[in-house]
């Protein structure tokens, strides 16, 4: 079940935190195309937050392509699949590969040892 | 309606030969949920019994809903719900006894929302007020503040003292009353993670005066933090930091907090001739305490931590 979680205090404001997360729904396939989001108020009350940053999160959304809203009926996943930008999708490669890259040194592996380890990794991955 | 639900101009109050606010033009827009923050005794308190026409200013102008606070017309005042600190109640009378009270003095009252918080504080109507728990008693006096349906709701430090299991039946009680429409919300507080929460806007006093007032996601963007790493720190050129909110140190690294940071506090920080500048993420309550701390050090820069003092 597709659930939206938010934590206060952290470096990420809460709206943000919503968009980052009905993303990743949908990137993983959670979220499917038409499915509904929750309403602006009802996710509202069940995060504890204000209404206004869930609109927020929910027009960017819209903004982006990501969700569609339907006059009165609500927010619901859009059709198109490629919902980050390329810098995004960059930005977002870029997070994943500083550590790993970062345990690698630290584990004695040169770039060449990497490579190879990451190249037979990707193909593994895409074959299946 | 008008734009703005309060609005405080140039305000300045007095007491005995002090004073407690200073200057302040501090505006609350209609609709939103503004949450004023600040030290016990950076003049909140002062500031909401001023625009509730409680308190004269000593100079200065506060119009709330359109009218002068301290000729507020009883319709006016009507559309106006306001809680105390401390969640005052007679502790004598039941519940029901305090529903019925305020009820009489309401022109419109609203049974099944005062019923509908007083269950979900868990509060049995017909229990004395002196039994309930403190967090119980803030679910009474939210429910007699809210049952008239008012446009405007103050709330001088509504959370104080109050478990987590009532500090989120409160804050599910504020999201519900302002996602209705159109509804402004002014509430003094200390608890940062809530008001990350709840808030639309965000106002920060020091000492008297007005700090900060800004949208939560303006003010995030507004103030940035960097780590700078020196063998030597030279106060006067870190003091002179355009922006500078606050500086800490920790053995030879520093965390300076900046506001509106631009070229020339680039350029400042350039001359400080670190070994190293980096920027550091900063989350909402760190920024906040930024401001509060810098007020707790009698204005001064510099504050350190209580491990520094060891650490060299």
């Amino acid at each position: 079940m597709f659930r939206i979680q938010i934590v206060t205090g952290g470096k990420s404001p809460i709206y943000r935190q919503v968009v980052d997360q009905v993303r990743s729904g949908i990137a993983a396939g959670k979220l499917t195309v038409g499915d509904p989001l929750p309403s602006v108020r009802g996710l509202a009350a069940e995060l504890v937050v204000n209404p206004n940053t869930i609109a927020k999160a929910y027009s960017i959304l819209v903004s982006e392509g990501a969700v569609e809203s339907h006059q009165g009926r609500g927010f619901f996943v859009a059709e198109q699949r490629n919902i980050y930008t390329k810098a995004e999708r960059l930005r977002r490669l870029e997070e994943a590969l500083r550590p790993a890259i970062a345990e690698a040194l630290s584990l004695g592996f040169d770039e060449q040892e990497l490579l190879a380890q990451t190249s037979k990794h990707f193909h593994r991955l895409t074959k299946a | 309606m008008s734009d703005n639900a309060i609005e405080l101009r140039r305000l300045t109050r007095y007491f005995s030969g002090r004073a407690v606010i200073r200057d302040l033009d501090f505006v609350v827009p209609t609709g939103r949920v503004t949450a004023l923050l600040g030290l016990n005794g950076a003049g909140k308190t002062t500031t909401i019994r001023i625009l509730m026409g409680l308190l004269a200013p000593t100079r200065g102008q506060a119009i709330t809903l359109g009218e002068p606070a301290m000729n507020l017309p009883i319709e006016t005042r009507a559309r106006i719900g306001y809680a105390v600190e401390g969640h005052f109640l007679y502790p004598s009378m039941r519940v029901q006894q305090c529903r019925d009270f305020q009820r009489s003095g309401h022109a419109s009252w609203d049974d099944r929302l005062f019923n509908d918080i007083v269950q979900h504080f868990a509060i049995d109507p017909s229990a004395r007020v002196a039994t309930l728990s403190r967090g119980q008693r803030a679910g009474v006096s939210l429910a007699l503040v809210l049952a008239p349906n008012p446009d405007l709701l103050v709330l001088d430090d509504p959370a104080l003292g109050l478990d987590p299991v009532s500090r989120r039946a409160l804050n599910e009680t504020l999201i519900e009353f302002a996602g209705s429409g159109g509804r402004t919300v002014l509430l003094s507080s200390h608890l940062l993670d809530d008001v990350e929460r709840i808030a639309d806007r965000v106002a920060v006093m020091v000492g008297g005066r007005l700090k900060v007032d800004a949208s939560m996601d303006e003010f995030r963007s507004r103030v940035s933090a960097f780590v700078v790493r020196a063998d030597s720190f030279d106060p006067a050129r870190i003091a002179a930091v355009p922006g500078l909110v606050e500086a800490r140190r920790w053995g030879d690294r520093m965390t300076l907090t900046l506001a509106d940071r631009d070229s020339e506090s680039d350029a400042a920080l350039a001359r400080l001739g670190a070994e190293e500048i980096e920027p550091v993420d900063l989350n909402f309550s760190d920024a906040v305490l930024s401001y509060l701390t810098r007020e707790r050090a009698d204005g001064s820069f510099f504050s350190t931590p209580l491990a520094a003092n060891h650490a060299d």
